[in-house]
C-alpha cells in the first residue's frame, strides 16, 4: 500500500479532486441552508467559499491547482444565464404590463449602486485604483470587469469585489426589502437583480419564481445600463 | 433534454461570436439569454423538454459562483489593506441600492400596473 503522501500528490494533480471538493463543500452548505429555513445569513456561496477557503489554506494548494478542476463548474455559469431567459419568458405579461417601471427602477438602481460605492470609499479614502474597481461592482462579473479595465481599475480585484456584493446583496436585501414593507415578488426580484446580479437572483429564485424571473431581467438590463452610462459619467467627473 | 442544451450552448456561442464582432461592451451570454428569448418569442410557448433543461441549471445557480467566489484569495493582502473603504463602501451601496430600486419599483409598478394578480402583494 502507497502511503498517504503520495496519494495525496496524486489526487491533488487531478482536477477530480477540486470539482469533487466544489461540490461536497456546495451540497454540505446546502444542506445548512436548506436546514436554515433558506435564512438568508446561512447563504450557501458564503458557506461553501469560507469551507473551500479553509480547505485550500490549510494544505497549501493555489488558486490555480484549484481552478483547473473547479472550472468545470464555473464554465457553467455562460449556459445559466442563457437559461434565464425561461423564467422571463413565463412572466412575459407581468415584465410587459410594468416595463416602464422596470426600465426606470433599474436606471435609477444602477447609477445609485455605482455613484454610492465611489463616493462612500472616496469619502473614507480609498485610493484611486480601488475607487474605480469598485464602481461596477453590482453588474455581472465579466462585465463588471470589462468596465473596470476600461476605466484603469483592476478587473480580477473588481471580481472579488462584485463576488462580494453578490454575496452581500443576498443576505442584506430580504431584511432591507422586509424592513421598507416591501412585499411585491416583482419589487424584490428587480432590487434583488439591480444590486447583486446572478447571486441575488439566485437567491431571489429559491424564493419565488416572479422574484426570479425580474431578477434575471434586472442582471442583464443593469449589465447594458452600467456598460453604456458608467464610462460616460466617469469622464464627466475625473 | 441533449437536445435543447445544445441549443443553448449554440445561443451562447452565437452571442460570443456576435460580441467579438461588433466590440460591445455585453458578455456573451446576456446576448445569448436575449436571442433564446427572441426565440421563445417567436415560437410562443417554452417546449417542456427546454423547461427541464432551464430549471436543473437555475436550480443550482448559486454553485456556479463558488469557483469565482474563490478567488478572493488572491487579493486578500490588497481588500486587507484597504478594508475600511472597501467593506463599508460595499455594505452601505448594496442596501441603499436595493432599497432604491425595491422603493422605485414597488412605487412605479403600483401606479403602472392597477389591476395586480399578486397574491404576494401587502397593503404597503
Amino acid at each position: 500500500m502507497r502511503d498517504l503522501q503520495q496519494v495525496w500528490v496524486y489526487l491533488s494533480a487531478s482536477p477530480l479532486l477540486h470539482l469533487t471538493m466544489t461540490l461536497v463543500a456546495y451540497q454540505f452548505s446546502s444542506f445548512v441552508y436548506r436546514r436554515g429555513r433558506l435564512s438568508p445569513l446561512l447563504n450557501p456561496v458564503l458557506l461553501s467559499l469560507v469551507l473551500i477557503v479553509v480547505i485550500l489554506s490549510a494544505t497549501g494548494t493555489t488558486y490555480d491547482t484549484y481552478f483547473d478542476g473547479a472550472q468545470f463548474v464555473h464554465f457553467l455559469l455562460g449556459p445559466a444565464t442563457v437559461a434565464l431567459a425561461i423564467p422571463l419568458f413565463r412572466q412575459l405579461d407581468r415584465v410587459r404590463r410594468s416595463a416602464v417601471a422596470v426600465i426606470a427602477s433599474i436606471a435609477v438602481g444602477s447609477v445609485a449602486a455605482s455613484f454610492s460605492a465611489v463616493a462612500i470609499a472616496w469619502l473614507l479614502d480609498g485610493s484611486r485604483q480601488t475607487l474605480v474597481s469598485l464602481a461596477p461592482k453590482s453588474v455581472t462579473a465579466p462585465v463588471a470587469m470589462g468596465i473596470a479595465e476600461q476605466l484603469g481599475g483592476l478587473p480580477s480585484l473588481t471580481a472579488v469585489l462584485v463576488i462580494s456584493t453578490g454575496i452581500l446583496g443576498a443576505i442584506a436585501g430580504p431584511y432591507v426589502l422586509n424592513f421598507l414593507g416591501i412585499k411585491d415578488q416583482a419589487a424584490r426580484g428587480l432590487a434583488m437583480g439591480t444590486a447583486s446580479h446572478g447571486i441575488g437572483t439566485a437567491r431571489a429564485m429559491q424564493v419565488s419564481e416572479v422574484a426570479g424571473a425580474f431578477a434575471g431581467l434586472a442582471m442583464g438590463l443593469n449589465a447594458l445600463a452600467t456598460a453604456v452610462l458608467l464610462p460616460l459619467i466617469w469622464k464627466i467627473f475625473w | 433534454m441533449l437536445f435543447y442544451l445544445t441549443l443553448i450552448f449554440c445561443c451562447q456561442l452565437i452571442g460570443e461570436l456576435l460580441i467579438a464582432a461588433s466590440g460591445l461592451p455585453v458578455p456573451g451570454p446576456v446576448v445569448g439569454m436575449a436571442l433564446l428569448f427572441i426565440g421563445l418569442l417567436a415560437r410562443g410557448s417554452i417546449p417542456d423538454d427546454l423547461g427541464a433543461v432551464a430549471d436543473t441549471l437555475l436550480t443550482h445557480l448559486s454553485l456556479l459562483f463558488v469557483p469565482a467566489g474563490v478567488g478572493v484569495m488572491l487579493h486578500a493582502r490588497l481588500i486587507g489593506s484597504e478594508l475600511v473603504p472597501i467593506s463599508v463602501s460595499l455594505v452601505a451601496s448594496t442596501i441603499l441600492t436595493i432599497a432604491v430600486t425595491g422603493i422605485s419599483m414597488a412605487w412605479l409598478g403600483r401606479r403602472s400596473v392597477p389591476k395586480q394578480d399578486n397574491n404576494h402583494r401587502g397593503e404597503s
